[in-house]
């Protein structure tokens, strides 16, 4: 007897990612550089998320074929995109056999109401969150691993130390609550009861949540993980660098060791320039990604 | 008191550690290869093995974790550590610390949606182990000095060879610290036995 797609081989699975680095990757040569490089998985994508915002217009699930490739090209886990609320691009890719997939904002909504019943599907997910609420529904609806969405392509950190900063301060905040405290708590949040009262007793997430969404440099992903990110995605920040090998194994490194700035120091010379970034407030509020999701 | 260590590079560490603590032994973090003088045990976490072998080979750690366990000190490998531990793995030229003598598959029983939990009999540790597989390999061949303490559908899942231990599933992911405690005893004895 054996029992699939449990909570805890779908949980258990972003715990075993922990400490590790998610990259994002177009085609087959990226992901064996991405491997190469020490990613603990690799997420495919048709275009990474700078990409995406150049190129506007409608983002989609991406090409199956490079889904394939990728898969075929590399041992560690494949991630992919499905839309948010996009019930049948979930099943597509989960029919395929891909490890994990992320219900993204980075992708334009199929849904502006509902995301998925994640809960109902062998593939565990991953969804972003900023802020307890949206971490709390999303777990509600039987996401498996989290991460804090700051702004996809833009290179710029602020946006993922903000929903980091966000997220953690509202845990030890819900932590140290009354039990009575947390009904109007979950009601002004938005969050399901039952989830909060888990996070509590936990006295932390019941699931993995990574950081993403900004991390273009060493430095960048080890203040993440100071932050308390169990582990980083890099989207845009390593194939869109002047030497995306070196960024990669940099990044790597930097995330294992978020506390040895001697090592930071070494492995963040020499590097080339990171990914050109982008100033928040220059993003029209339509295209802001982050404010996806409900 | 019994220290055990975690190798820390990547993967579940935190739940290694509960789980020793909760075993009765002390658990800390390796992060440095200096450190394995301050431990009486080591575990090899699961994670992803390929980037544990880089990050291995970064920081100069593999004669380091080799000699570790030519000293007679035990080592207790899941999912991944158990990869780390073979001396043989199907399909690649090369293995990691070459410590069991057993051939191992990577991903064996298949992708994510493959992963599973079943009950498992360990000899000498449970008949009702909750096993938890992801993405997990298995022991295709052993050599004669390696006892078999667990199957699944026949594939070899839990393996011992003198002090080194090893399972393909996560017992650190479940509440039953049995697996766990067992290493802990293994550690205490072969602690007696170094310092006489």
């Amino acid at each position: 007897m054996s029992n699939l797609g449990t909570d805890r081989v779908k949980r258990g699975m972003a715990e075993m990612q922990k400490g590790g680095v998610i990259m994002d990757v177009v085609n087959a040569e990226q992901a064996k550089i991405a491997e190469e490089a020490g990613a603990v998985a690799v997420m495919a994508l048709e275009r990474v998320p700078s990409d995406i915002r150049a190129a506007g217009g409608v983002a989609r699930m991406a090409d199956l074929t490079i889904v394939e490739e990728v898969m075929n090209a590399v041992s560690i886990p494949v991630m992919a995109k499905a839309r948010i609320g996009h019930i049948v691009e979930a099943r597509v890719l989960e029919a395929m056999g891909v490890d994990y997939l992320d219900e993204s904002e980075v992708l334009t909504p199929a849904d502006e109401v509902y995301h998925l019943l994640k809960s109902d599907y062998t593939v565990p997910f991953v969804c972003g969150c900023r802020n307890i609420g949206e971490a709390a529904r999303r777990i509600g609806e039987g996401a498996s691993m989290l991460r804090t969405k700051g702004e996809p392509g833009t290179g710029n950190i602020v946006e993922a130390v903000r929903h980091m900063r966000e997220v953690q301060s509202q845990i030890r905040q819900l932590v140290h609550m009354s039990k009575d405290e947390i009904m109007t708590f979950a009601k002004d949040h938005g969050a399901p009861f039952e989830v909060l009262l888990d996070i509590k007793e936990r006295g932390r997430l019941p699931v993995v949540n990574f950081a993403a969404g900004g991390i273009a440099t060493p430095a960048d992903a080890a203040l993440m993980m100071q932050l308390g990110a169990d582990g980083v995605f890099v989207g845009s920040g390593i194939f869109k660098s002047d030497n995306p090998e070196k960024f990669a194994r940099a990044i790597v490194e930097a995330t294992t060791h978020f506390e040895d700035y001697e090592l930071i120091a070494r492995v963040s010379k020499g590097l080339g320039t990171a990914m050109k970034g982008l100033e928040i407030g220059t993003i029209a509020p339509e295209q802001r990604m982050q404010d996806r999701g409900w | 008191m019994t220290i055990i260590g975690v190798l820390g590079l990547q993967g579940a560490v935190r739940e290694h550690i509960r789980s020793v603590e909760a075993s009765g032994a002390e658990g800390i973090i390796i992060k440095r290869k200096e450190q394995l003088d301050e431990i009486d045990g080591l575990i090899l976490p699961g994670g992803e093995s390929t980037t544990m072998r880089r990050l291995i080979d970064k920081y100069d750690f593999l004669d380091a974790l080799k000699q570790f366990g030519q000293s007679g000190k035990p080592i207790f490998g899941t999912c991944a550590g158990l990869i780390l531990l073979a001396n043989e793995i199907v399909g690649q030229d090369h293995a990691h610390l070459e410590l069991m003598d057993m051939k191992v598959q990577r991903n064996a029983f298949g992708r994510q949606k493959e992963s599973f939990e079943a009950k498992l009999e360990v000899k000498g540790v449970a008949d009702d182990f909750e096993a938890v597989f992801i993405r997990a390999p298995y022991v295709v061949e052993v050599g004669t000095d390696v006892e078999v303490l667990a199957t699944f559908n026949d594939a070899i899942v839990a393996a011992k060879q003198g002090h080194y231990l090893c399972s393909a599933f996560h017992p650190e992911l479940t509440d039953d610290h049995r697996l766990t405690a067992y290493f802990v005893e293994m550690v205490k004895t072969s602690k007696k036995e170094l310092a006489s």
